[in-house]
């Protein structure tokens, strides 16, 4: 296996609802992030790119983002219907085979396009879910009663994590929730999507997150302490919810494993966790003690969650805690689809 | 491409003065759901509810093309109730203009009696208070049912029906 390592990342401004197109958002943090590295176009030799169709309604709206890249001389590039995170792992891949050496990485959403909480119904099964539009919050509040059943999650744990992510969320200048609420008054509010309350959900979020990632070779000129990944790993579970426990992730424990998350400590972990109840059930399923692990010391992605952009944007954020010294060793996940159907997991270490 | 029937989209001056115009999702094609798929949606059309025997000889409803342990292709079907037992659930304060149901209403996951896989369905209740885990419910068939999963309009709490 070559050595590859996480050496620059950047993200845009997420706010609430921008009126710039994909192009005009990914313009300034591809620019940012070459400025970051110190290298010129002509040093990436694959770009890969992480959207969602469904979140623009156009088809192939992916191609327009090339714009932003510049495509002349022409460039390698790729795309997945997916978290910039995926494009992150296929760029790993890249990079692994020999066909290339550095690559930007960039996922980017606009969430304010229209409802995404139905219109990404359209991603479940076409036949026997999707036409009755349940919506993804009400299938992850399925997903939270089902681990309070079974006694993994309780109301209490999710109060605490949205009471520190917040917290945490004070210290972070690209987030669109923060404040000081103890899980006592988190508690007394009402529940929306029963069992969930409206804090327990996502700050949605337009943005860009984009990553340099590169081999032994040329890291050090790129960056003083590079996060090298030193295991990564992606898994999936069935999408039938019928044929799942709700209450744990195996794909996430599978995925753990094989990135080889427990061999050691983990300093800080930055799991993308949308929902409250995801940071205690990821934690359980990845053998992730969040007593001993800082966990989103970002505010993660309950404060902040630019969609396809969100899950890379833990990569970048658990590789800048590398970058800065505050962790050796540093858990970087990401998941897609209902339930914590599909995840990503990387370990990033800085020796 | 708009959808047949839809009135024109018409941009409007944004707060900054930019134009917006609205965009309307939808799938623009017909597909062809399959053999199996396909018995399942013909027969709730007809008031029944059928799924297929996994390898572990598991019911599994809705039906599966193939085991999910073995990928082996599933073929003999069972016929299962429309009273089940709702295993999670949770609420939807608002619903969307296209749910089955145009009230505050519960999403669940039942297991229907029969079968041993449960599947998604709406669950029509007055209020939050009348839904627990564990709880009976039975289908509640459209007026005129088509080939599709909202040939059930809904569960409702057995209890409904005396």
């Amino acid at each position: 296996m070559r050595d590859v390592a996480i050496v620059a990342y950047i993200e845009g401004q997420n706010t609430s609802a921008t009126t710039l197109s994909p192009v005009e958002m990914i313009v300034p943090v591809v620019h940012e992030i070459l400025n970051r590295a110190n290298v010129q176009r002509s040093d990436i030799d694959f770009w890969c790119h992480g959207s969602c169709d469904y979140m623009t309604g156009q088809p192939f709206s992916f191609v327009s983002a090339v714009d932003a890249l510049g495509a002349w001389p022409p460039i390698m590039e790729s795309h997945v219907e997916m978290d910039g995170a995926w494009a992150l792992y296929e760029a790993w891949v890249k990079i692994q085979t020999g066909e290339a050496n550095t690559a930007l990485v960039f996922g980017n959403g606009k969430s304010s396009a229209g409802d995404m909480n139905r219109a990404l119904t359209l991603q479940l099964d076409p036949y026997v879910v999707a036409p009755l539009w349940p919506g993804f919050r009400s299938l992850e509040a399925m997903g939270a009663r089902a681990a309070i059943d079974a006694g993994t999650v309780t109301e209490r744990q999710m109060a605490d994590v949205v009471s520190r992510s917040l917290r945490d969320a004070a210290d972070n200048p690209n987030v669109l929730a923060y404040g000081y609420r103890d899980a006592d008054e988190l508690l007394d509010e009402p529940m929306t999507a029963n069992p969930l309350r409206a804090h327990d959900c996502p700050a949605m979020a337009d943005g860009v997150a984009a990553i340099i990632m590169t081999t032994a070779d040329r890291a050090l000129e790129m960056c003083d302490r590079p996060a090298w990944i030193r295991g990564i790993d992606h898994r999936i579970d069935f999408q039938n919810l019928g044929l799942r426990d709700l209450s744990r992730s195996n794909s996430a424990a599978l995925a753990s494993y094989h990135a080889g998350v427990t061999k050691d400590k983990v300093d800080v972990a930055e799991l993308h966790a949308t929902y409250s109840h995801h940071e205690i059930i990821l934690a359980q399923s990845m053998g992730i003690d969040r007593s001993t692990t800082r966990m989103m010391p970002s505010g993660g992605a309950l404060v902040a969650n630019p969609l396809m952009a969100a899950g890379l944007a833990r990569f970048g954020q658990a590789a800048r805690q590398i970058f800065k010294g505050n962790a050796d060793r540093a858990v970087a996940h990401a998941a897609q689809g209902a339930c914590l159907q599909q995840n990503i997991v990387a370990v990033l270490e800085g020796n | 491409m708009a959808a047949p029937g839809t009135p024109p989209i018409i941009a409007t001056v944004g707060p900054d003065g930019s134009l917006m115009a609205p965009l309307r999702l939808f799938y623009p094609y017909d597909r062809t759901v399959g053999a199996v798929i396909g018995r399942f949606l013909t027969s709730l059309a007809a008031k029944k509810i059928e799924g297929t025997r996994g390898v572990d000889a598991s019911v599994h409803v809705p039906p599966l093309e193939f085991d999910p342990a073995t990928g082996v292709a599933l073929t003999e079907w069972v016929a299962v109730g429309d009273t089940g037992l709702v295993l999670t659930w949770s609420w939807q304060p608002e619903p969307f203009a296209d749910n089955t149901l145009q009230q505050p209403f519960a999403w669940a996951l039942i297991l229907l009696d029969g079968a041993d896989t449960p599947m998604l369905h709406a669950v029509r209740v007055a209020s939050v208070s009348e839904m627990s885990t564990g709880m009976r419910v039975r289908a509640v068939w459209a007026a005129e049912p088509t080939p599709s999963i909202t040939a059930i309009m809904c569960f409702e709490p057995e209890s409904a029906h005396g």
